[in-house]
């Protein structure tokens, strides 16, 4: 079975390039791409008119709610939200309920996922127990059962001791540890950054220091132990500086940002608006440039949703009180047309931190245009406007702070495998 | 008349002119008070639901006091002890109370936000009677009627706030309002009650007592909020007190007619010198009190005069 997609706008994060031609698909894979592909007989052809083909997003730390509150996310649900924006890989949290922290619930939820998903899943598995922080998971045995990362999610591992020992038990299977770089203690309790907004309006705040803080701490670890490690956010212009310092000595550190900490800050929360309440609380405006300076250098590797669903009665509640997180499988690729249309950034750029960087860290052998990639792809115009109703999503829970919000970039097609999972006729 | 808000919500949504227009009725409702007869008709027939997620006597007893004299029917609902120990949201609680029918609905609540979260779900007029650290209005609106009444103006003033301005919302609807009104504001406190990026609300900041108060017409002195505090604020009440507490020595740096307030209740000895308080040439903390029950007659007056336009425009509950 082959499929020739003609006339696209193909753009290549690992050659940095976007270049007119076509791309041919056969047997799940990229078998051919170039200014001029020939179709082999029988081919079926989809004429892209000219829209942008790229690799599909790999979605790095997303929260589908199975086990525990299927009402708010199941696979299905997410699996059909990810298709419908251009993510063919979703890389699921661990903090579920119960926290998927033993080999037995990994194989429940690869199981689950590939039934319902139309998707790739790719798990993440607990770094601790319960994500109390305490024992170490079975670090080799979830590597065997699939695990593509250890994480105890917005959970911080305070006890430096057990954190040590967790990476360097890691170090010696070769799996990455992602962590949520926040000094917990600082940040008890916040609901929003501490600044001239959050002083107005009364909420309790945290310093971006305190992301500054927990992310020093855990590059001494790492340099310590040699572990390979992910920061989930970074979201704080002070934290930057730490993050060069520790790639240019040459430690194995990467990081990521929300797409909503790159297009929204704090005084979008305007009148205690819950749906932006998200954890690391909204940054201010000089954050959010700084963090799109750094996507733009490479500094940033990843950009992710963050997805996490949140149902109405976890929302409707005072600020303080209302739960934390917003979904973003379907809004990720418009809301990041907003950095493209900004200038500054082309379209390979955010395709590197989109696709390329998170599968290479996760070991996956997505998120390139290239022969014999897997054939997983988003067709999409940057341009085509739309104004964003939350209850169109396909995500159970409608919970987005673009709800209303006018915005460009559609996706048009997306194929994971090579088979066409949204779009199209 | 210009004040034209379905609810009262916090000074930040009130202009110039809406400030004015309650405190220009709220005399009328001064006079009103020292009569031996002090009854109007201006809420008759309306219901008025005072509900106090937050412990209070003094603020509960004004509003009420403000209802009953205008004519309404006053209920109060402790909430602190009731249905959210059931697990009712504060959504379920508004529901609860459109089916009663509520033509005012006054808030007290310990969360930032929730009484704006509330105002969105119910029908009626709210009036926010605190939340959280966020505002207090009817306390920044009495003040603002004390200081006009003693001083014979609003605007062109200096005014020091002093004290635990972080967990204050007293302290925000003041510097909001007087601001708005063209004032001076300063705040004065230990930095670790003073919230951060104070110095772009448009005050000035200090943290001596002496400097801040030097030349100033008004001081406003705050309660220490002993029980909103989680941590490490203060070294001790005597040390805050040395530095913080408001005494003759510490007065006779502002103006020789500057003006004491505070909105009570009083730590004597924490924030403030008893003697201080008592003084009736300087202090003017009890005819605050008397300002509170005019102040608030004039909000609902104003409200519920809105309430009735909207009614007989036909729109129905809104």
């Amino acid at each position: 079975m082959s499929v020739l997609l003609t006339n696209a706008r193909l753009i290549d994060p690992e050659a940095g390039t976007e270049t007119k031609g076509a791309l041919l698909i056969e047997d799940g894979r990229i078998a051919a791409l170039g200014p001029q592909v020939d179709a082999p007989a029988g081919a079926e052809t989809v004429d892209c008119a000219g829209m942008c083909l790229a690799p599909g997003i790999v979605d790095v730390g997303v929260k589908v709610c199975e086990p525990g509150e299927r009402h708010k996310e199941s696979f299905r649900s997410a699996g059909l939200a990810a298709a419908a924006g251009g993510v063919t890989t979703i890389v699921t949290r661990p903090d579920t309920l119960p926290a998927i922290d033993t080999p037995e619930v990994l194989e429940f939820v690869t199981r689950r996922a590939r039934e319902a998903s139309p998707v790739r899943i790719k798990a993440m598995a607990a770094l601790t127990k319960g994500r109390e922080g305490r024992e170490m998971v079975e670090i080799g045995f979830m590597l065997d059962a699939g695990a593509v990362a250890f994480t105890d999610g917005d959970r911080v591992v305070e006890n430096t001791k057990v954190l040590s020992r967790c990476m360097t038990y890691a170090r010696g299977l070769g799996a990455l540890v992602m962590a949520h770089p926040q000094d917990p203690v600082l940040s008890a309790g916040a609901a929003a950054t501490s600044g001239k907004f959050a002083s107005l309006k009364g909420l309790p705040a945290v310093s971006p220091m305190a992301e500054r803080m927990a992310l020093d701490r855990d590059l001494a670890l790492v340099e310590m132990t040699g572990v390979k490690y992910h920061a989930d956010q970074i979201t704080a212009a002070r934290a930057l500086p730490a993050l060069e310092r520790a790639k240019a000595n040459g430690l194995d550190v990467t990081a990521g940002v929300s797409i909503h900490h790159l297009t929204l800050n704090e005084l979008d929360v305007g009148d205690y608006r819950t749906f932006f309440k998200v954890k690391p609380p909204l940054r201010s405006e000089d954050d959010r440039k700084a963090l799109v300076a750094a996507v733009a250098s490479g500094l940033i590797d990843v950009i992710s949703s963050m997805h996490t669903p949140q149902d109405e009665e976890s929302k409707r509640l005072p600020y303080e009180e209302a739960a934390s997180g917003a979904v973003g499988l379907e809004t990720l690729l418009p809301a990041a047309m907003r950095l493209y249309h900004a200038g500054g950034i082309g379209l390979p750029q955010l395709w590197r931190a989109l696709s390329l960087n998170p599968a290479r860290r996760l070991g996956l052998e997505t998120g390139r245009l290239g022969v014999g990639a897997p054939a997983d792809l988003v067709l999409f115009d940057p341009d085509a406007p739309f104004v964003l109703d939350r209850f169109t999503l396909r995500s159970k829970s409608k919970n987005t702070p673009f709800d209303g919000a006018r915005m460009q970039g559609r996706v048009l097609g997306t194929w994971v495998a090579g088979r066409r999972v949204f779009g199209g006729v | 008349m210009t004040f034209r808000a379905r609810h009262l919500l916090g000074i930040e949504h009130l202009k110039p002119d809406d400030i004015r227009c309650i405190l220009d009725l709220s005399e009328h409702y001064v006079g009103l008070n020292r009569q031996p007869v002090k009854h109007a008709d201006a809420l008759e027939g309306l219901t008025q639901i005072n509900m106090f997620f937050e412990a209070s006597t003094r603020t509960q007893a004004s509003f009420e006091l403000a209802g009953k004299r205008l004519g309404a029917d006053v209920m109060n609902m402790a909430m602190q002890a009731s249905s959210l120990k059931k697990g009712e949201t504060l959504i379920d609680t508004a529901l609860t109370l459109n089916a009663m029918h509520p033509d005012l609905l006054v808030v007290r609540h310990p969360q930032s936000g929730a009484v704006d979260l509330l105002a969105q779900k119910v029908h009626c007029a709210v009036l926010n009677a605190g939340d959280g650290r966020h505002e207090h209005p009817t306390q920044a609106l009495l003040d603002a009627l004390t200081i006009r009444r003693a001083k014979g103006r609003l605007q062109r003033l200096t005014v020091a706030i002093c004290g635990d301005i972080a967990h204050s919302r007293v302290a925000r609807s003041n510097i909001l309002l007087l601001g708005k009104m063209e004032n001076r504001v300063r705040l004065i406190g230990p930095p670790t009650l003073i919230p951060a990026r104070a110095a772009e609300f448009g005050v000035e900041v200090y943290d001596d007592m002496k400097e801040g108060l030097a030349g100033a017409d008004v001081v406003m002195m705050l309660r220490l909020q002993k029980e909103r505090m989680d941590g490490a604020f203060i070294p001790s009440e005597r040390e805050y007190y040395h530095r913080f507490g408001l005494d003759a020595d510490k007065l006779a740096f502002a103006k020789d007619d500057a003006i004491v307030m505070h909105p009570g209740p009083m730590n004597r000895g924490v924030e403030i010198d008893g003697t201080l308080a008592d003084d009736i040439n300087r202090s003017v903390i009890q005819e605050q009190v008397e300002m509170g029950v005019a102040v608030r007659m004039a909000a609902m007056d104003l409200l519920a005069r809105n309430l009735r336009a909207t009614l007989s425009q036909g729109a129905g509950h809104v």
